[in-house]
């Protein structure tokens, strides 16, 4: 007996939630969304998440097997990837066009800089930017079966009114996982609840997004206003889903408010000054940037040492 | 409503049901007795037995050698059978009595007590060196040297470690319940050196029966207190326990008398109790013999200097084989790859684990999810301090703080991809110390 005790360092115990869980926590909140997508838009919006995910695991598998490294799509991170890149398609866009997002998102963005927690900027994101980017008028194509008119965005950059209630429920026009806030929320409170996500990042985010509108937005403080701006054109998905990607956030407290702030502010001056609707993912990829900077200038000081 | 408490920490399974409600069982050892010479921090003691010696009860077998290092007593009568290095629960090799016990258990008379009430401070200060006190929490700091602060008139208070925040752990616990007016008597002792503090009670509101026990005990002293802390894990380490109590932070070259505080543990504190009251030296502890894979889990009164073999048997031995053993709580114990070492003064626990969570978990990438952050006590970043410490990265490691660790295991108990965080900083502040480096 004695001579097959396992020997080790302490802790000896570990806590239950591992990367796995916590993907597939992230998908579970994902899921309300891309549930109102489905319903919202129809089986077409399924195909597009099917064809995303199937992609972006098998890319990565297809990697891993070839470089020789240890299979890790265990770690349900691609589908993640996958579903969000999905979500952020318009539905009437090529079902091929998810293929071509999801190679790149995980081959170029992911792989290429070393996998799972090593990716400089959201692949989710920067496979949707470079689709919109290459295939600009299939990716801006937003007029579907069940919604020929602009998207709520647009309309409101041309000045006209959007009921706030249709953004809330989310029957509108847009990409596939965008519309309903309500769903998006949904999710939010999950991963709030299980600890997966805090309120810094997306807290920050917001306070300053609408306060630049506050200042900037020329209507001063018009609640219709703001609320059609926070609800339309991706924000509610970017600020709660993509802006809170763990490897592409700070990990110190104080450079995640300051980060989330950065993205609130370059989204708010995309929106109000730049010509893209969609502003608010190149917020996040930007802010991706910045990321190892803020991280080394807002080194906690340790306990007892704040004096 | 909310307890104090420090920013971090986490919240593992208590596992505490096994011993809870187990009285301390008085255990007398069957085999030999093995004393370490060194059981504390500072000098190891020097032996002045000879084989052969017979020895008594609470005989003094080992001196102190020097301020810093405090007498080892035999706590068995018996007979000296050999003075040789013997295999400690840190996994070396110690010099070591080894005392065949006669199960007679006379005890050494005790000679010229005068009552503590008539003692000088200096001379109580004293006889806590003579009974052999040391820190029964863990770390083994001569608990006379803690008490002799320069200027006692700074100690504002003496705050009694009641929260036992290990898992398993329930030792204290079972103090608190059952002897709570030696902790009373034991903490009014140690006021009587520090005319201006108050006494603190420090403990985790979990805990209820203690806490009752207590403020029953206590109820009738003015300079004591019973306070109330969440439970959480690492709340009994000294600096968080002192940053809950007092709201002062210390770092780790400081010492508690800096926040002008004094910090014992239950164990250490009945020491004190029996060593003034009665002129009893530290001879026993209450050990934890817990774990799944045991037929009936116990506490237990220990004869200092038994085997650890022993206790596993003593607890109705083995219902499944054990994968891990763990002398100490499952944060910060040590796993044992030998049972046969004794039991000394710092031994809280014996833990026989039926899985091995460090073992049946490979490590993965980091996902940079901030868990560690959260989790870390010292508001540290446990995982840059580990990459550093994987690639020996010194100068930046001690930038971050990394010398700041108190190595409670926090970090790599959230860690998502299982990473050997606490491990890795751990390898990386031994280096440092063992370079002199701070």
């Amino acid at each position: 007996m004695e001579n097959r005790m396992n020997v080790s360092a302490s802790p000896h115990i570990r806590g239950t939630m591992s990367t796995a869980n916590i993907m597939r926590l992230v998908i579970v909140a994902l899921l309300p969304a891309a549930g109102f997508g489905i319903y919202n838009f129809g089986i077409r919006a399924l195909y597009h998440m099917l064809v995303c995910i199937v992609t972006c695991v098998l890319t990565e598998f297809t990697y891993e097997a070839f470089a020789d490294r240890p299979i890790a799509v265990g770690d349900f991170s691609s589908v993640v990837t996958g579903l969000l890149l999905a979500m952020s398609l318009p539905v009437n866009a090529p079902l091929w066009i998810g293929c071509v997002g999801g190679v790149f998102a995980i081959l170029v963005v992911k792989m290429f800089f070393g996998g799972i927690g090593q990716n400089i900027v959201n692949p989710a994101l920067a496979g949707r930017c470079f689709l919109l980017i290459s295939f600009a008028n299939r990716m801006t194509d937003f007029a579907c079966d069940a919604y020929t008119g602009p998207t709520p965005l647009e309309a409101l950059k041309q000045g006209e009114m959007v009921d706030p209630l249709y953004l809330v429920l989310g029957n509108t026009g847009g990409c596939i996982g965008e519309t309903s806030a309500i769903a998006i929320l949904l999710g939010a409170v999950l991963l709030l609840g299980f600890g997966i996500i805090s309120l810094r990042i997306p807290a920050a985010c917001f306070v300053v997004f609408t306060g630049m509108l506050i200042f900037f937005g020329g209507r001063g403080f018009d609640e219709i206003y703001l609320v059609q701006e926070l609800l339309s054109g991706g924000l509610m998905l970017a600020f709660w889903f993509m802006a809170t990607d763990y490897t592409t956030s700070p990990i110190t407290k104080s450079g995640q408010i300051i980060y989330g702030g950065m993205i609130g502010a370059l989204a708010a001056m995309f929106r109000l000054f730049g010509s893209a609707s969609e502003g608010v993912s190149y917020a996040i990829l930007l802010a991706n940037l910045l990321t190892p900077i803020i991280e080394k200038v807002t080194i906690p000081r340790a306990f007892g040492r704040r004096h | 409503m909310s307890h104090s408490t420090f920013k971090g920490g986490i919240h593992p399974h208590k596992r505490k049901r096994f011993t809870r409600e187990k009285p301390i069982r008085e255990y007398y050892p069957k085999g030999e007795l093995v004393y370490p010479v060194s059981q504390h921090i500072g000098g190891p003691a020097v032996p002045i037995v000879k084989v052969g010696e017979r020895v008594l009860k609470g005989q003094v077998i080992a001196k102190a050698d020097g301020y810093i290092s405090v007498p080892v007593h035999a706590s068995v009568s018996g007979t000296v059978t050999a003075i040789e290095p013997r295999m400690t629960v840190g996994g070396n090799k110690v010099l070591s009595i080894i005392v065949e016990n006669d199960n007679q258990y006379e005890r050494m008379p005790i000679e010229n007590f005068c009552p503590w009430q008539e003692m000088e401070p200096g001379d109580r200060i004293l006889q806590i060196q003579r009974a052999g006190i040391v820190g029964m929490g863990g770390a083994g700091f001569p608990t006379h040297v803690k008490l002799a602060v320069k200027n006692p008139k700074k100690i504002r208070t003496v705050i009694v470690n009641c929260s036992e925040c290990e898992p398993y752990l329930t030792s204290d616990y079972r103090r608190m319940v059952e002897n709570p007016e030696w902790l009373v008597m034991g903490l009014k002792m140690i006021l009587s050196l520090f005319e201006r503090a108050v006494g603190v009670f420090a403990i985790e509101d979990s805990k209820r029966d203690a806490i009752t026990a207590l403020q029953l005990a206590s109820g009738k002293e003015s300079r004591m207190e019973v306070k109330v802390l969440e439970t959480k894990y690492p709340q009994g380490s000294e600096r968080m326990l002192i940053y809950a109590c007092t709201g002062k932070e210390i770092n780790s070259s400081m010492l508690p008398a800096d926040a002008s505080c004094i910090v014992h543990n239950v164990d250490t504190v009945c020491a004190i109790y029996q060593a003034l009251a009665f002129g009893r030296p530290l001879t026993e502890r209450v050990v934890t013999v817990t774990g799944k894979a045991l037929n009936n889990p116990r506490n237990f009164n220990v004869p200092i200097g038994t085997s650890f073999a022993e206790l596993i048997d003593a607890a109705g031995g083995c219902r499944v084989e054990p994968k891990k053993l763990v002398a100490g709580g499952p944060m910060m114990g040590i796993s044992l790859f030998d049972l046969n070492v004794p039991v000394v003064k710092t031994s809280s626990a014996l833990l026989c684990m039926t899985k091995d969570d460090a073992a049946r978990f490979r490590p993965s990438a980091c996902i940079r999810c901030g868990s560690c952050v959260e989790a870390c006590p010292e508001g540290l970043l446990p995982a840059k301090l580990a990459d550093l410490a994987e690639h020996f990265q010194e100068e930046e490691f001690q930038k971050l703080y990394g010398m700041e660790c108190l190595e409670c295991g926090s970090c790599s108990f959230v860690c998502p991809a299982r990473r050997h965080l606490t491990q890795s900083i751990r390898a990386m502040r031994r280096s440092l110390l063992a370079k002199g480096k701070r």
